[in-house]
């Protein structure tokens, strides 16, 4: 079992847990993921690691409410146990000095990038961050950011704050203005990042992408999570979750993400059913 | 002498029309009385010539005391049974159910020469059920001698390795990547063939032999293998053939296509068919085609059945070349689930919405012989056909999980990707061994469990300070 140790609400519908798992936490690096599953009955799903503290044997996710499990997990207080959490999974992030990153982040994918933003930062590059979210209360752990960024922009749907407009549009203006960039790490929902693979795609620039396809056991034993990248098919898990941005099919990703959408409807349906039970 | 019945006492089980509307297991388990009645079929045999055993145990990968355990049921002596069994074989309840009997124990039987076999494999399940139902009898704990062993893996091989270094007193840990023990025992082989409860029951022995098990830990990922070094006095690697294959035809990645895995993990391990009770979903459309002619794929099937849905097998060979076991294309058929032979999948296509609704298939006569003695299949020119079909299961084969190997750079592997090891199933690496799929490619519950066996002796061996000569593998 895995206590939660602290429990923060980053955005109405993001809250920050951190989870004693000290086996995870002394090996987790930027771009890797756990898979949890909260308990006898549940599913198995997959969540970035947003930070980890070896000493306290600790590691950090940000959960974005998206369905039943997220929404129950969500729910749960500081003290509460979860059944499993495994990893750190995933080829972790490439960090090296590029020279000048841009690390976008797009909604619950902001918490995502803030390890690499630090990574990045610390391995000597000129980092700009990029975030973006629907309103400015999405724009979460913006301080946090900022401790590590040389130049920091934001972006939100409704123009609350900063740029009006998506996010891969500032990038756009960013680049059109004449910032250069050696490489761009975008982590968001896919269409976000879709966006962001065609933006930085007639200018050259390296860019990489977090994939989120749905996933079983996180371990390359199922296949669920495959994606296709440069016309082959790979395995997320275990080859990614990060890729080259201009070979991945991200229509196919999208697609795919749809699979169990009737089912996910009625999980949530007589989940809400019983919380209204409950109360 | 009263004459033997020439076919074994039938098994009592589920109606087909039954079976395929529950997800219990089919056959229902032998009485006391029956298991009395098929033990005094058995002819006690000595050992043939030359040989070291009976004919039955020559044929058991792990050399059970076969007559001997069949005296002792025929004679009312269950307790004495089931302790003859375990001697050799710790999992007992899950050979009884699955082992392939047929081409290992009960077809090397004497009696099968005229008549039917002793129900060599039915009177293991029983003696092991008569156990389980009253409660497991534990060994006493042996003084611990000291020493640690971590085994990779909750497979077959990997329990057993760990049951047999635990009775000898040592400090076993096993490591296990997901969230349940049992490797193919939970995920893979359905409920209504072997029982979770069962893999439960036998894994809780286990653990009441001191073995600790910890779930959660991607040897690779969480802990590398060379840090378990530093801290343990040996390593047994049973991590199994976890990686699904496909065929790499168009539109094989469309919506409604699964590997086996990711269909049985679903289904098994995370227990779709009671969703959302349980929260794993799972999608079934209601024709479905399972690719692939072994174990795998008739497990496949069959769940599908369950399911209710229409099924088909397709294979690109005929039945007799089919690697599965007679007894589960039997009960495949018996369910409905229609085989479609000499044929394969060459391409799929999908819907506006980028679900399957279609596969074209190629149809195939056998050839010449191959490599493997089996008539190679060869496609028919112009045979194409297109089938509707909206769910699809690539049944055809795992290949060996690459984690351990792929962070262990010091450990040998084959090309074609199998950790390489000598007869005692010593690797490359000193103090690590290695057994069951990992090793063998794909193969069977028994012989990883054999493995595992074979490994423990080793490593007691090499531990126990008799021998500590390393000889590492040869190409
Ligand atoms: C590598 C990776 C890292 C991720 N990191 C984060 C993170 O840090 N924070 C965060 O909030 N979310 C993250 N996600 C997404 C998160 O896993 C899904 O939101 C979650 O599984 C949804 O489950 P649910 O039951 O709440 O919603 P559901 O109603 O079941 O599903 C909502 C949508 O989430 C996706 N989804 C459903 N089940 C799974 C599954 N088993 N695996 C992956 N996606 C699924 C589908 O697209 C689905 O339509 C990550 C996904 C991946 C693959
Ligand atoms: C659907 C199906 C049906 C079958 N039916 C039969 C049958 O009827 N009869 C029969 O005899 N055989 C059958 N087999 C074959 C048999 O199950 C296997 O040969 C046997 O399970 C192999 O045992 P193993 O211990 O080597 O590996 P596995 O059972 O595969 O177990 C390996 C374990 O290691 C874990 N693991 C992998 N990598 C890591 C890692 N890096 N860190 C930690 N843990 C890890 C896995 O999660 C898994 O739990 C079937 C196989 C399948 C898939
Ligand atoms: S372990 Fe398998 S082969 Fe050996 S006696 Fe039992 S059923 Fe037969
Ligand atoms: S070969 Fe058959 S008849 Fe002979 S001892 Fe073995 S089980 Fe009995
Ligand atoms: S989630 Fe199963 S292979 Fe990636």
């Amino acid at each position: 079992m895995y206590r939660i140790v602290k429990k923060e609400d980053l955005a109405p519908n993001i809250k920050k847990f951190e989870i004693y798992a000290p086996l995870i936490a002394k090996k987790a690096k930027p771009g890797q993921f756990v898979m949890i599953r909260i308990d006898e009955k549940g599913e198995r799903i997959p969540l970035t690691l947003v930070d980890a503290s070896p000493e306290k044997g600790t590691i950090t996710i940000a959960v974005l409410e998206a369905g039943k499990t997220t929404k129950k997990l969500n729910s749960m207080k500081e003290g509460d146990c979860i059944a499993n959490v495994a990893g750190p999974l995933g080829i972790p992030a490439e960090i090296a000095h590029y020279g000048r990153v841009a690390c976008v982040g797009g909604g619950v994918g902001i918490a995502c990038i803030y390890p690499e933003v630090k990574a990045f930062k610390k391995a000597g590059n000129y980092v700009v961050s990029i975030l973006g979210a629907r309103t400015k209360e999405g724009l979460i752990l913006k301080n946090e950011i900022k401790e590590f960024s040389d130049e920091l922009y934001v972006a939100t749907d409704d123009g609350s704050e900063g740029f009006h407009g998506f996010v891969h549009l500032l990038l756009k203006k960013l680049i059109e203005e004449g910032k250069k960039f050696d490489l761009v790490v975008a982590v968001g929902p896919v269409p976000m990042m879709k966006a962001v693979a065609g933006t930085t795609k007639p200018h050259g620039i390296k860019t990489i992408v977090s994939l989120n396809p749905i996933m079983v056991d996180g371990t390359g034993m199922c296949g669920s999570c495959r994606v296709e990248v440069g016309g082959k098919t790979k395995f997320a898990c275990v080859d990614g979750p990060e890729f080259d941005a201009h070979q991945i099919d991200f229509d196919l990703l999208m697609i795919r993400n749809k699979r169990f959408v009737e089912e996910e409807c009625l999980a949530l349906n007589e989940y809400d059913k019983s919380c209204a039970c409950q109360r | 002498m009263a004459k033997i019945r020439e076919k074994k006492v039938p098994m009592p089980e589920q109606p087909p029309e039954e079976r395929i509307k529950n997800f219990k297991e089919v056959p229902l388990g032998y009485t006391p009385e029956m298991a009395m009645e098929e033990a005094s079929r058995c002819l006690q045999c000595k050992p043939r010539k030359g040989k070291e055993f009976p004919p039955c145990v020559e044929g058991c990968p792990v050399n059970v005391d076969i007559p001997g355990f069949i005296k002792a049921i025929k004679e009312g002596r269950f307790d004495d049974a089931i302790r003859i069994i375990k001697d050799k074989n710790s999992l007992p309840a899950i050979t009884g159910r699955v082992c392939p009997y047929e081409n290992q124990c009960e077809g090397a039987c004497t009696l099968g020469k005229k008549n039917e076999p002793v129900g060599i494999g039915r009177l293991e399940r029983f003696a092991a059920d008569y156990e389980r139902t009253r409660g497991l009898i534990i060994p006493e704990k042996p003084t611990p001698n000291g020493k640690k062993v971590a085994i990779i893996g909750s497979g077959p091989a990997g329990l057993t390795a760990a049951a047999d270094l635990a009775k000898k007193g040592y400090d076993v840990t096993v490591f296990e990547a997901l969230h349940e023990a049992g490797g193919v025992l939970v995920y893979g082989i359905p409920e209504f063939r072997l029982p979770k409860e069962i893999v439960k029951a036998e894994v809780e022995y286990i653990r009441s032999l001191g073995v600790k098990i910890m779930t959660d830990v991607v040897v690779g990922k969480t802990v590398t293998l060379e840090e378990l070094l530093k801290e343990y006095d040996a390593i047994f690697i049973g991590t199994g053939a976890g990686l699904p294959n496909f065929m790499n035809i168009p539109g094989e990645n469309l919506n409604g296509i699964y590997s086996a895995n990711e269909f049985l993990t679903r289904l098994n391990l995370m227990r779709a068919y009671d969703f959302p009770n349980y929260d794993t979903p799972i999608k079934v459309g209601e024709r479905v085609a399972v690719i692939g002619g072994g174990n795998v794929a008739m497990d496949c099937a069959r769940w599908a059945r369950r399911l209710g849905k229409k099924v088909y097998i397709v294979y690109r060979r005929t039945e007799a070349e089919m690697p599965a076991r007679k007894e589960e294309i039997e009960r495949a058929k018996e369910e409905g689930v229609e085989f479609l032979l000499l044929t394969a999948p060459t391409r799929y296509i999908g819907n506006e919405k980028g679900w399957v609704k279609q596969m074209e298939c190629i149809k195939f006569e056998l050839g010449e012989p191959d490599a493997s003695g089996r008539r190679r299949p060869v496609p028919i020119k112009g045979s194409e056909f297109i089938m509707d079909i909206d769910t699809v299961v690539v049944a055809i084969g795992q290949s060996p999980n690459p984690l351990v190997p792929q962070t262990t750079p010091r450990l040998k592997t084959t090309k074609w990707g199998t950790i390489e090891v000598d007869e005692e199933l010593r690797t490359s690496l000193e103090k690590v061994w290695a057994g069951g799929d990992i090793v063998r490619g794909d193969s069977t519950v028994i012989l990883a469990m054999g493995d595992g066996r074979k490994a423990s002796l080793s490593i007691d061996k090499y531990l126990s300070g008799n021998d500590k000569t390393w000889r590492t593998v040869t190409q």
